[in-house]
């Protein structure tokens, strides 16, 4: 149930997408992410997701796990279209009964809306599945690094978040362990009301608590065996460097942009 | 008939995906009342999951789970009933203690029973008799206990369900050998005094060797033997093959006959071996 | 750094800890302990729990440092902080959960943690990685994640991990006791090769009599001193002592002992079942 979640999770590989540097991935995914939004109508969003797909394939991660982490949010996907369907009274009627009133308008933004989401997290997703966790926290270090300027300690907390991503698998089973062991004495975790729900699930937390500040503390021993005192003077075993491919892509996400915007202007009547 | 049975037990995890593992493979067991079965098999070998089959923690993809005849799956309240009736207490029990005292901490299972004050009292402190821990101890919090301790606290917090069967799944695991000889103790003494069944998963070959009356050996998934502790042991070969380990015993009897001494090799005691080699030595 | 031929010296050391509430002094963990360690030695530590033989691995690197008393690692006093990340550099420790000392999400970036914070050259630590890697026998696993390991695999990354940062001296702090009997097999042998191969000197900490017999050394702890310091031959002869403490005695050792009993000319010292079968063999014949 839990460990259904695949967004997030890395897959590693050698595709054309893997390989790119992370600061360039990260960058230029962002700026994906905001073409999706620059799209106005959906011949210029039927570009952008078609790109997406096109991504998706050159990573070679698997389709079947990718539609996995959909799962999670058809409803949320199902839910926006519908308020679009609904809400909107523009354009011709198409089919009216009671308050409801469904326009084609209505409908095509709805799919708008649903294509929008899609590409979203098809992209954002593509980003964890083809980065490994520390290279995008590395990544993240260097890009954030001028904040320093402030006085923000970029380096521990991107340590932080290593460790996070690191113990989150560890936990989610730690989870699933308490769970079963309470269960097995009799915890009901699935009748009765709010207070009684939040008081079942006291079992579980406690120990769970109890147990991540044991790991907490041994994990400290152990960093500290191994040298470590924070970012300074560290160096890395990858140094990060860019590559053609890196500059070839941000061509290619400029050129994306630029298509964007004259499909926009081009084809104003598709809403 | 049998206190417990399986029949085509089959179990898959992640059903329907690339990473399709099949746990269990039709199998089928049944187990008697008051016996003391071991339970060995690698790590991955379908042990874990089958004690989870046993108080409905699980549902089978296929097959059955009989707990005295009635079928443990096949409404909630059977599910409920056989919660307790089976007792699972899993391996790192004291990873779940979380009350204030050691005394409610046992009270956990009793009090979700809906029992009575008097009776969850009653068993709380009979199980805490069962595993040594004396009255005084029972108002500490469970965090200030020694490892050993927490271990026997968690367990009686089990025992305290008064199941019919009682499964402990690596009870000795990570103790030190005075912590694991106090438990293997508790386990013969309950299974004498309360005349339980007991269901007992170890990596130990030795500990499961001193206790059992009957090994369950599993390999992938499958029910590879299930016989007395003498004819599991004998079949040394298979269990090595199988990745097992034997009886450290066995296992000098074993070095012996490659060496090319005639003894027998299904011997598991210290008493056992020490007979069988001053009787071949006084034999020539 | 003075050359001299122990890597690890434990002068009068005394320890004890902190307790949470005031007022109230707990009692000692470690009480005056003398221990001389030299350079290749392979030494087991056994006793109970809390024996005091995991606070020892602690000030081995400053983990922690000793209430009196001096410990002298790799030639520098561990109470003087500025040694701290010089002793580690040369004596690394492995604990018991292996799960809590992975920090990375990827096998080959977790080995390099140490290296990073050293500050060694990229090339260097893709060398020292690799070869780390390779000593353990994970090269194979290097790009898999942690958390999808066997708990023998797990426990031979952080070894790795260890020994990318070029130390001499390895304490392991009961690093089987979470294990199954194949993963214990597996750490044991990479235990044994750093030993024999590398020559590094090995503190292992464990409370399975078994795993002790590989040792040249055995130290016996209880209650925060040592009780026995020897060969493995010379401490297990000391069956009641062990006993008494709450340690086993070895089934080989034990099975001899039982035939001593009615054969008083049977061989003592036996540890093995390899052993106990060649000397029953000699003993049959004569």
């Amino acid at each position: 149930m839990i460990k259904d979640i695949t967004i997030g999770q890395f897959f590693p590989g050698k595709s054309f997408i893997h390989k790119m540097d992370a600061r360039a991935k990260f960058s230029l995914m962002f700026a994906f992410i905001i073409i999706i939004f620059v799209c106005k109508n959906l011949v210029s969003l039927g570009i952008v997701f078609g790109f997406a797909l096109f991504m998706i394939i050159l990573s070679k991660v698997a389709i079947k796990t990718i539609l996995k982490s959909f799962k999670m949010i058809v409803f949320i996907i199902i839910l926006t279209s519908a308020l679009q369907i609904f809400y909107n009274s523009k354009g011709t009627v198409l089919f009216d009964w009671w308050k409801i009133k469904v326009t084609d308008i209505g409908m095509l933004t709805a799919l708008f809306m649903a294509v929008r989401i899609i590409t979203l997290i098809l992209s954002s997703s593509l980003l964890t599945y083809t980065t490994s966790p520390t290279l995008l926290t590395d990544a993240i270090e260097r890009l954030f690094s001028p904040l320093k300027i402030l006085r923000i300690n970029v380096s521990t907390l991107a340590m932080m978040m290593t460790i996070a991503l690191r113990f989150i698998p560890i936990l989610i089973d730690e989870v699933d362990r308490i769970m079963s062991a309470q269960k097995a004495r009799g915890a009901d975790l699935e009748t009765g009301g709010l207070i009684k729900r939040a008081k079942a699930l006291l079992p579980i937390f406690i120990p769970l608590f109890v147990n991540s500040f044991r790991r907490a503390f041994e994990l400290a021993y152990a960093m500290e065996c191994r040298c470590y005192k924070g970012g300074e003077g560290r160096t890395r075993m990858t140094a990060m460097k860019m590559h053609i491919r890196d500059f070839f892509a941000v061509f290619v996400i400029a050129g994306l942009l630029a298509g964007v915007i004259w499909v926009n202007r081009v084809f104003v009547a598709l809403i | 008939m049998p206190v417990l049975e399986t029949k085509n037990l089959t179990y898959q995890y992640g059903a329907g995906t690339p990473f399709c593992v099949t746990a269990l493979d039709d199998v089928s067991v049944s187990i008697e009342k008051g016996e003391l079965v071991g339970i060995i098999g690698h790590t991955g070998s379908g042990k874990s999951t089958l004690m989870q089959h046993f108080n409905a923690l699980l549902k089978p993809d296929k097959g059955q789970v009989l707990l005295e005849g009635k079928d443990i799956n096949e409404n909630k309240q059977a599910g409920l009933e056989a919660r307790f009736k089976v007792g699972l207490c899993f391996q790192y029990p004291e990873y779940q203690l979380f009350e204030a005292t050691v005394y409610k901490d046992i009270a956990y299972g009793p009090a979700n029973m809906k029992l009575d004050g008097k009776e969850v009292d009653a068993r709380v402190r009979q199980a805490a008799e069962y595993v040594g821990i004396p009255p005084d101890m029972l108002e500490k919090s469970p965090f200030d206990l020694s490892g050993g301790e927490k271990r026997r606290a968690a367990i009686a917090g089990v025992m305290a369900m008064r199941p019919e069967i009682l499964i402990l799944d690596e009870p000795t695991a990570g103790l030190d050998p005075s912590g694991r000889s106090k438990i293997m103790e508790l386990i013969v003494n309950y299974k004498k005094t309360t005349g339980n069944t007991v269901l007992l998963v170890s990596h130990s070959m030795d500990e499961i060797a001193a206790v059992s009356d009957r090994i369950l050996v599993m390999k992938g998934g499958k029910i590879a033997m299930f016989d007395s502790v003498k004819h599991v042991f004998g079949r040394v070969s298979e269990l090595i093959s199988m990745g097992l380990f034997v009886p450290e015993i066995t296992n000098i009897m074993l070095k012996l006959k490659e060496r090319g001494v005639g003894v027998r090799t299904d011997i598991f005691t210290l008493e056992g071996a020490a007979n069988e080699l001053l009787h071949l030595l006084f034999l020539h | 750094m003075r050359d001299n031929e122990y890597i690890l010296q434990f002068n009068n050391v005394c320890f004890r800890y902190e307790g949470d509430e005031e007022n109230v002094v707990l009692p000692l963990a470690l009480d005056n302990i003398n221990l001389n360690i030299k350079k290749g030695e392979f030494v087991a530590v056994l006793g109970h729990n809390g024996s005091g033989k995991s606070t020892l691995a602690k000030l081995c690197n400053a983990l922690l440092v000793p209430e009196s008393g001096k410990v002298i690692a790799a030639g520098m006093d561990t109470s003087d902080s500025i040694h701290e990340y010089d002793i580690r550099q040369h004596i690394g420790v492995v604990f018991q959960n292996p799960d809590n000392q992975i920090v990375a999400t990827i096998v080959e970036e977790d080995v390099a943690f140490g290296p990073e914070n050293l500050g060694v050259e990229p090339k260097e630590i893709r060398r020292r990685v690799d070869e780390a890697l390779k000593t353990v026998g994970m090269y194979e696993y290097r790009l898999h994640e942690p958390h999808k390991l066997s708990g023998g695999q797990k426990q031979r990354v952080a070894i790795a991990g260890i020994l990318a940062m070029m130390t001499d001296c390895i304490v392991l702090d009961e690093p089987t006791a979470m294990l199954d009997p194949i993963g214990r097999r597996e750490v044991l042998k990479t235990i044994g090769k750093l030993n024999k191969e590398l020559g590094i000197t090995i503190v292992f900490i464990t409370h399975f009599m078994n795993e002790a017999v590989a040792a040249d050394r055995v130290i016996i702890m209880d209650s925060a001193k040592i009780l026995l310091d020897g060969t493995p031959k010379e401490v297990f002869k000391e069956r009641n002592l062990l006993k008494k403490v709450g340690l086993g005695i070895p089934p080989a050792a034990e099975l001899a002992h039982k035939l001593r009993k009615t054969l008083p000319d049977f061989p003592d010292g036996i540890l093995t079942a390899d052993e106990f079968a060649e000397r029953f063999i000699t003993y049959a014949r004569a």
